[in-house]
């Protein structure tokens, strides 16, 4: 699938209807999703065939992106039982197979190694500080192949070192910088739109057999 | 939810020592085909915890899958087939997961786990 095909693809789903705040639930753009898993796919080979989970999914634009480049399996988790309403729908309009569960993802216990590829758009931290390195913990532990996340640029060298001091990552590295629009959801936004700098970073994890050395 | 997914799932409340697999209640499963691929369920045999795999699709009404099973049977196209409707095909609608330690339940409803906690199980 050519990347503008999958961009339109998902240019055409719900996004939520009125976004949490305490959540920070901002909508994942269809310019920044399509990149994102295009070049998952298309640089590294992490989507196609392979057990994809969407953290903190939200209306699912990043996990059904990446059954859209064919990903075997597809898994979004949310807290929040409205997001996986839209999601569950978005899903269907594109004849997506996606397993949703609602969850808290600090509070979820995972077996096994079975998912590859963690895609998502952690909540920045801008409410509860520190969200955005907790859900990056967890991709990591949950990950066996790659975590694809999105960071304010302004975080770049704490991200970088936690990854690689404290989350047990080989490799960090922020793969491009990209505007994201955040139009004005919420009445604390003074400005129309307010456009952060944010980096697409693709994490990899220690292989099992390094992890027990 | 699939039963891939299911093998992937522990119950999460607190003080929980062996929360895997999740006991399945029944009340809605629906069967949706999944295009076939050798490939990824080669891959997936050595990751899926065969046990809970087997006995969870028996609780879904599929009672095709042996007890046990070894990388040998990989080999049989017909034990492929029969793995591939286990792990992808059965969906869990509506019913819920029961923790094996604690005998809670989390409910599904509409395919999806609701894996909330409440205050005191955090």
């Amino acid at each position: 699938m050519k990347l503008k095909q999958l961009e339109s693809l998902l240019g055409s789903l719900q996004q939520f209807s009125t976004p949490k705040i305490e959540l920070e639930q901002y909508p994942t753009g269809p310019h920044i999703a399509s990149r994102m898993l295009y070049t998952a796919e298309n640089s590294f080979e992490d989507v196609n065939s392979k057990v994809v989970a969407d953290f903190g999914c939200g209306c699912g634009t990043l996990g059904l992106a990446a059954g859209l480049l064919g990903a075997e399996s597809i898994i979004g988790l949310d807290i929040d039982a409205e997001s996986l309403e839209i999601a569950y729908e978005n899903a269907d309009e594109l004849e997506l197979d996606m397993d949703f569960i609602q969850c808290d993802i600090n509070s979820l216990n995972w077996r096994g190694q079975i998912v590859e590829t963690v895609v998502m758009n952690p909540p920045f931290g801008t409410r509860r500080k520190g969200a955005d390195m907790d859900f990056l913990s967890l991709a990591m532990k949950v990950a066996s192949q790659a975590v694809y996340s999105l960071h304010k640029t302004t975080t770049r060298e704490h991200v970088k070192r936690a990854a690689l001091r404290d989350y047990n990552a080989r490799s960090a590295e922020v793969i491009c910088e990209l505007r994201y629009d955040v139009p004005q959801l919420y009445i604390f936004h003074k400005k129309k739109e307010v456009d952060i700098a944010v980096d697409l970073w693709r994490f990899v994890p220690q292989r099992t057999q390094e992890r027990s050395l | 939810m699939r039963l891939l997914t299911h093998n992937m799932l522990s119950s999460n409340i607190k003080g929980v020592a062996n929360g895997f697999p999740l006991k399945i209640e029944v009340v809605t499963v629906v069967e949706k085909e999944v295009e076939f691929n050798i490939e990824f369920l080669k891959k997936m045999f050595s990751k899926v915890e065969w046990k809970a795999l087997a006995e969870a699709s028996r609780t879904m009404g599929y009672t095709e899958l042996p007890e046990n099973a070894d990388a040998s049977m990989l080999d049989s196209d017909d034990f492929l087939h029969k793995f591939h409707h286990a792990l992808l095909e059965l969906h869990l609608e509506e019913g819920a997961l029961v923790c094996p330690e604690t005998g809670r339940k989390f409910p599904v409803n509409k395919g999806v786990p609701n894996m909330l906690l409440h205050e005191d199980e955090v």
